[in-house]
């Protein structure tokens, strides 16, 4: 069986049915990735978008799995032309309860070959999650700049 | 940061309750001890830059580990980045090792980190009780490698 390209493990200080929104809400996703609304109704098989700010999409795919507050999947590229040898790739959200924790493991697998993408999502990851660990638990965000988000070139 | 990775008043707090102790020096030692106070891991230090970079070697005291294993190296990596502070760990090791053996790193090291992270962040860690995963008992018994 072929290894997952990316994991990431982290264990919060929340319940699983927060985190779940969490990871689904805009309101929500908006205060921790960078300022990104996903755009999607999360019916395995629909559209699936991050919207900037200004609006524009910056990443697009489709819903896969769709398994409140256990187990979510989407595949996603990013749409600039930096990407355009790039094919959506599968993350794969799964969420356990963990004695008064939550342990959420994600996966992202299915990079093209020679991925570019995979080293954008490799920098950005690390950063959305602990954001996101840090909001849950503390109530505040960081305030890590977008720079050190964004892909290395 | 580099306090939290340095001292035993906060690694008791977020590693399982172990103790670290480790002279900040190339060369000093790096010694975690077991909340009994017996000698959990030892190590030499391989870099000291505080508090930016920080190797040692990790080496768990089960009896013809380092024989059948090798050693294994931890490093962290301390950057800035806004208000915050990016932390990179990494495990090495200088031949290729079992995924059953290294399991039990993949299973510590996410709770370790995230139990560091809510107590520089909330005052208090996180209350992760996990036993070792049985894949890499399994794998070291069938080494000859002894545990605990």
């Amino acid at each position: 069986m072929r290894k997952p390209e990316f994991v990431y493990v982290t264990y919060i200080e929340t319940t699983p049915e927060k985190l779940w929104e969490a990871l689904t809400d805009p309101d929500f996703t908006e205060r921790y990735w960078f300022g990104m609304r996903l755009r999607t109704d999360w019916k395995a098989g629909s559209t699936f978008e991050m919207v900037r700010g200004d609006g524009s999409v910056s990443d697009a795919g489709k819903v896969v799995e769709c398994d409140p507050p256990r187990r979510l999947a989407y595949t996603f590229v990013n749409l600039s032309d930096k990407y355009k040898d790039d094919v959506p790739a599968l993350a794969t959200f799964t969420i356990e309860p963990f004695g008064r924790l939550v342990k959420l493991t994600l996966t992202h697998e299915g990079f093209a070959q020679g991925s570019k993408f995979f080293k954008g999502i490799s920098g950005g990851w690390p950063a959305i999650l602990s954001n996101l660990k840090s909001l849950l638990e503390t109530g505040r965000t960081l305030d890590i700049p977008y720079a050190a988000f964004k892909a290395e070139d | 940061m580099w306090q939290a990775l340095t001292s035993a008043e906060f690694s008791q707090k977020y590693f399982f309750g172990n103790s670290v102790a480790i002279e900040q020096r190339v060369g000093g030692a790096f010694i975690v001890r077991t909340p009994d106070g017996s000698l959990h891991i030892s190590g030499e230090v391989f870099e000291c830059d505080p508090p930016r970079k920080l190797t040692h070697t990790f080496n768990v005291n089960w009896p013809a580990l380092i024989e059948k294993l090798g050693p294994t190296l931890v490093s962290y990596e301390i950057e800035p980045a806004g208000n915050a502070v990016k932390l990179t760990m990494t495990e090495s090791h200088d031949r290729p090792i079992d995924d059953d053996i290294l399991s039990g790193g993949r299973q510590g090291w996410p709770a370790i980190l995230s139990s560091l992270k809510s107590l520089l962040e909330t005052g208090t860690a996180l209350d992760v009780k996990m036993a070792p995963p049985q894949r890499m008992l399994d794998a070291l018994k069938r080494l000859g490698i002894g545990t605990p």
